[in-house]
């Protein structure tokens, strides 16, 4: 039988080894189930992970969904170092959406692009900085799991859109569907690459990769949360500042969903309307994970989290496959790291069954 | 408000507990033998969604609950493979299995959006159903309503008369001092993570074949975590599960009833109410550290292997 | 062995037992007989958990056979081990907090109980061995001493014919030591052989009749320690003599650094212990010790002194600052060190390399500047720490986890020191530390308070205490006895002072 034994010191090779073997085992298993959906796999698998990219068009798609699920990665990967748990991006991307939408239709025609533009962003991140602050708040005046107030959250910043979009804020030129009113012009991202739809918004996933690189790698606080994610009690002994880390752990994810949200809506989307997002929020957790919390694994995986999405679509047109076969991807891709990840720690190692013993 | 309108919306109440009864009690087992696993809402939508199928294709019912809890099984069986097993990060699993089960649930059931169903019907037992007000609100139920008391007691039973619930909740508070007496924590763990996926499925069935028979993408709504949030607010005993089920069934119902009332509020907000209920009941039980001290399974959470201990 | 002598109760033969990073048993021979109260002598480390968990059968040896009375035995489980009639005691009790005693005791029981009957056999036994204990109370209600009894008495409710005691010592006064003597001495008479592990000469030679001494996972010998001198078996033990310490004949005493002025504090944790009007100073250049058992506060003590858990402005001064408010980092700038008992997990990050762990306190020195690592800096610090307190590790790369306690221990202790203490609180100093590494910190400590450092320990190790302390105080039930000279007291009296209150509390609520 096999049989899992303690390695004397972590592997370094699997760390780096291990999300490409969940990626090739999520491959393995997805052409599994193509197969028994009928569908020959190579041609599954083309539909799936080469059509959608085979061109300029489609490469510029691969950019606009990996960015937002990449910003959203780096600013919660600051908090899951810490084993702070927010999972409620997708709720603070939405809250962001509003807040930058918000300004938008308040000052409808009223000035720049130059001006407009940048008060949205501000107003993206402080409305999702202001959403993660509630679990912020409760967890470190009440010690309430930022884990369940963060999701509830999610629930209640939709219903929230919801309300805008049906009554204050609907488009009255907008025959009853809830959707606010187009964006003028000027609160609309400008386009950076001939021939695809990626926007400026990009910019912002670049800076915050940059930032996240620097302080993770320098900063005194990063440390401090890494001690406190790795060994809470040894981070009480050092006297490192617990709330505070709690507040930058849940601030940076809900400004960067913030973000997210505001580049969203001032890009492709053009006006608030739901969904705002296909799960970027969630499917950002898988990114943070996939790509060990570290900036460059982050973009590697956001890339692939992209491709997932995209794959679903086409798998959609392609071969009439529900699009929500990305979910079943992203989860599948999740879970086979979690599993591949134990041989970090651990090797694999064949036991004859005599001496193995009931353990 | 007269009598009838009164005890049909204790009636409704009851209704809407009961989904959150079966998986709160099922991961309240879970979590009685230090596993925490934050899959609920995965599992009870994959429950939802298979029996809806079974019970669309094969009409059913009793199937449809049986193949929902098998469901909801197997989900829990891929989250203990990964956390009892392999040893990964219980949050981060539980996670996945949502995110997974939500993906899982819409990709298969996809073809059953638009399918009707004829729902599980109320029982009626002769008598007793037709006397006044404790007919309606004893005796008119669909049988899972049933189920949920019997599951209630025998949980109850289970784990505070049983020498099986005695030893689980050693394992819950010191595997290591249970594996040096000789039990296998990881064993109890699993039927643990089994039973507590098998009942989210029969949450999830509930609500598909029951409560309202369709199928909707996301339809579990959050139930799976307000059922987590429970577990916390009952401070790990079974009969308080009960308590904040029923409150929030009243929470829920109570949306559809104020509008009745003529009072002027967007319906938006009074859908908030059940997730503003479960953040409020948080805070409020989370507040005392030292009752969440007592009370919590003392291992929740912790990975936990043979080799290392 | 001739046809009609009575087999041995245990014999061992060739018991190999590998991990991946250590031998823990190399080719162990033993053998117990019926009624002999055996020794298991060694140092931390030696491989005694290890082979009593063979033993017992929570771990499967790799090679090498077990005889029970005679016979070839496979030992495949703890339910095995009490069906054959082994007992074992566990160093770190294997209780369960939540549940009561009578809860407790029945899961080492095989057969469903019926709880009634099962809590009146325990009270008849408990009373027969003079180990009074009531089946209905919690388990965490419990004082340490209470929870071993239960332990014990777990144990004898299955009638055994071996029973395995871990270090059952360390955790009682002198004074319930000896009751605990008496109680063995009896279950050996009934015919009862006992297993006895330690790694205390003195005890030893006192109670048992044989000891097997190990070395570095091998056996290297056997000998009746009544018949041997403490400095033999030390010998045997460690492969060398005891140390003995260098301290001053005179030590200038300066003015008060830490002082705790009538620190009370309720406990938040239902299983912790509340501080009843703590008082205590320590002055420059001297040692004080804080004797007890382990559970009457000292774990609360030491979160309010290191700044862990804050509370009230006065209730602690730094060199003569109200410091009870700040935290650990706070104290830290007015000069305080503190060496926690958890290494791993509090005193360092286990996952990350000495380098990184240097920061963890010493962040708010030069470290780290404006809030950025300088890594360069940490390095130098690290590698100067290494060298200096004589750390063996795979360089400051190393991750904290793959030290050995030892050494562990020595570089947190060496991190301390480096950044320049005025008073410093060391909890445990010295254990699951080797011989040779306890000495070289119990010297260091004393080398610090001769060079005017104010230095607090808190052991539970008596003959530590005395032996590096100027003064000694004891924590019973929350209560701090006041400090006294250790040429003005005995061993004796700390004794009878660690059961102090805890006792009389339990034995006036059993009275009532």
């Amino acid at each position: 039988m096999l049989r899992l034994e303690p390695r004397p010191a972590p592997s370094r090779l699997m760390v780096y080894l291990s999300p490409l073997l969940a990626m090739a085992l999520m491959l393995v298993v997805g052409m599994v189930v193509f197969t028994i959906l009928g569908q020959p796999p190579l041609k599954a698998f083309h539909a799936f992970f080469i059509e959608p990219i085979n061109d300029w068009y489609g490469f510029g798609e691969l950019l606009i969904k990996s960015s937002p699920l990449a910003l959203i990665a780096l600013g919660l990967a600051v908090g899951f170092r810490a084993n702070i748990w927010n999972i409620g991006a997708e709720g603070q991307l939405i809250m962001g959406a509003i807040a930058a939408g918000g300004v938008a239709l308040w000052l409808y025609e009223t000035t720049s692009a130059w001006i407009l533009l940048p008060l949205m962003f501000i107003a993206g991140a402080l409305g999702g900085m202001f959403w993660a602050s509630i679990p912020a708040f409760l967890r470190t005046r009440f010690n309430t799991s930022e884990i369940l107030v963060s999701l509830m959250l999610v629930y209640v910043a939709n219903l929230v859109l919801s309300w805008l979009i049906h009554g204050p804020w609907r488009d009255p030129d907008g025959y009853g569907f809830p959707q606010s009113k187009l964006f003028e012009s000027s609160a609309i991202l400008p386009i950076m690459l001939e021939g695809t739809r990626v926007h400026a918004g990009i910019f912002i996933t670049v800076l915050a990769l940059l930032a996240a690189g620097i302080f993770f790698r320098w900063s005194l606080i990063a440390f401090q949360m890494r001690v406190a994610g790795l060994a809470p009690k040894a981070a009480l002994y050092a006297g490192f500042k617990q709330k505070k880390m709690v507040w930058l752990g849940l601030l940076a994810g809900g400004a960067a969903a913030g973000l997210a949200g505001t580049a969203e809506v001032a890009g492709p989307i053009g006006q608030l309307l739901i969904p705002i997002s296909p799960g970027y929020g969630f499917a950002a957790i898988i990114v943070a994970f996939v790509g060990r919390l570290h900036p460059v694994g982050i973009v590697l995986a956001s890339l692939l989290m992209a491709l997932l999405y995209l794959g679903g679509e086409s798998a959609q047109m392609q071969l009439a496959l529900p699009a929500a076969v990305s979910g079943v991807f992203q989860g599948m891709l999740l879970f086979f790291l979690l599993a591949t990840d134990v041989l970090i720690q651990f090797k694999l190692r064949w036991v004859p069954k005599a001496s193995a013993g009931a353990v | 408000m007269d009598m009838n309108t009164l005890v049909l919306i204790l009636a409704a109440t009851v209704a809407a507990a009961i989904p959150l009864i079966f998986a709160a009690l099922g991961e309240l087992v879970v979590e009685k033998s230090g596993v925490l696993n934050l899959g609920v809402e995965g599992m009870m939508v994959v429950g939802a969604v298979f029996a809806f199928m079974t019970a669309a294709e094969t009409g059913q019912l009793w199937l449809a609950v049986i193949v929902g809890a098998l469901a909801g099984a197997g989900m829990a069986l891929m989250f203990g493979f990964i956390t009892l097993s392999l040893m990964a990060n219980q949050v981060a699993t539980g996670l996945a299995l949502t995110i997974f089960g939500i993906g899982l649930s819409a990709f298969i059931g996809q073809g059953y959006t638009s399918v009707a169903l004829d729902g599980l019907k109320e029982i009626s037992i002769p008598v007793l159903s037709s006397l006044p007000i404790v007919g309606k609100l004893l005796f008119s139920y669909n049988i899972l309503v049933y189920l949920a008391v019997v599951a209630f007691v025998g949980i109850w039973w289970f784990l505070y008369k049983s020498r099986a619930g005695l030893i689980l909740r050693a394992v819950g508070e010191s595997p290591s001092s249970a594996h040096a007496l000789g039990y296998r924590v990881i064993r109890v763990r699993y039927l643990a993570v089994l039973f507590g996926g098998a009942m989210a499925g029969v949450g999830g069935a509930y609500l598909s074949i029951a409560y309202t028979p369709l199928w909707a993408e996301g339809m579990t709504a959050g139930r799976g975590w307000i059922a987590l949030a429970l577990v916390v607010f009952a401070t790990w005993r079974p009969g308080r599960v009960l308590i904040g089920a029923l409150l929030f069934g009243g929470v829920t119902i109570a949306q559809f009833h104020v509008q009745g009332l003529g009072v002027e509020i967007p319906s938006q907000f009074l859908s908030m109410l059940p997730y503003l209920a479960t953040i409020i009941v948080l805070v409020l039980i989370s507040r005392d550290a030292g009752v969440i001290r007592l009370n919590a399974p003392a291992s929740l959470g912790q990975p936990w292997h043979n080799e290392l201990h | 062995m001739s046809l009609n002598a009575v087999p041995p109760r245990l014999e061992l033969r060739g018991i190999t037992k590998r991990y991946p990073s250590v031998v823990a048993n190399q080719a162990i021979d033993l053998v117990v007989q019926p009624g002999e109260i055996h020794a298991l002598l060694g140092e931390n480390g030696a491989g005694k958990s290890t082979l009593m968990k063979i033993v017992y059968g929570v771990v499967k040896p790799d090679t090498g056979s077990i005889f029970w009375n005679g016979q070839a035995v496979q030992i495949r489980s703890p339910a095995q081990a009490r069906a054959l009639g082994i007992g074992m005691v566990f160093q770190h009790f294997s209780l369960f907090d939540t549940l009561t005693v009578a809860q407790n005791i029945a899961l080492a029981l095989d057969q469903k109980q019926d709880m009634q009957a099962l809590s009146a056999r325990i009270t008849e036994v408990s009373n027969r061995y003079g180990l009074p204990l009531e089946p209905d109370r919690l388990v965490h209600l419990l004082s340490v001493g209470e929870r071993q009894r239960v332990e014990i008495v777990r144990c004898l409710l299955q009638e055994p014919q071996l029973l395995i005691m871990d270090e059952p010592t360390s955790v009682l006064t002198p004074q319930a030591v000896r009751k605990l003597f008496e109680t063995l001495r009896r279950l050996a008479a009934e015919g009862c052989s006992i297993l006895y592990i330690s790694h205390k000469l003195d005890e030893i030679r006192e109670l048992c009749h044989t000891a097997t001494v190990l070395r570095g996972g091998k056996v290297t010998g056997t000998a009746n320690p009544q018949l041997e001198s403490s400095k033999s078996l030390a010998e045997l033990m460690i492969g060398k003599e005891l140390p003995a310490y260098q301290r001053a004949s005179t030590r200038a005493v300066g003015e008060p650094r830490l002082v705790i002025n009538e620190l009370s504090r309720a406990t938040t944790d239902p299983f912790g212990t509340s501080l009843e009007q703590v008082q205590l100073s320590v002055h420059a250049g001297e040692i004080v010790g804080i004797a007890g058992v382990s559970g009457n506060g000292q774990q609360e003590l030491l979160y309010a002194l290191s700044g862990e858990q804050p509370g009230q402005r006065a209730e602690v001064l730094i060199k003569g600052q109200e410091a009870g408010q700040l935290d650990a980092a706070g104290r830290r700038s007015l000069g305080l060190r503190f060496v926690p008992e958890e290494r791993l997990g509090r005193g360092a990050v286990p996952e990350m390399s000495l380098e990184l762990n240097a920061l963890l306190t010493g962040y708010s020195s030069s470290l780290a500047q404006k809030g950025w690592i300088q890594y360069a800096k940490i390095r130098e610090f690290s590698k100067a720490c290494i060298e200096r307190f004589n750390v063996k590790a795979a360089g400051s790369q190393a991750a904290a986890k793959s030290l050995s306690g030892g050494n562990v221990q020595k570089y947190i202790v060496g991190r301390e020191l480096m950044l320049n203490p005025e008073v410093l609180v060391i909890a445990q100093p010295t254990w699951g530390v080797d011989v040779g590494a306890a000495s070289f910190i119990r010297q260091t400590l004393l080398d610090l308070s001769q060079s005017g450092v104010a230095v607090l320990v808190i052991s539970e190790e008596l003959d530590e205490l005395f032996e590096i302390c100027d003064r000694i105080a004891v924590m019973a039930g929350g209560q701090l006895s006041a400090a006294k000279p250790v040429v003005e007291t005995s061993i004796e009296e700390i004794g009878l002072l660690m059961g102090g209150t805890h006792a009389n509390h339990a034995s006036q609520q059993r009275a009532a």
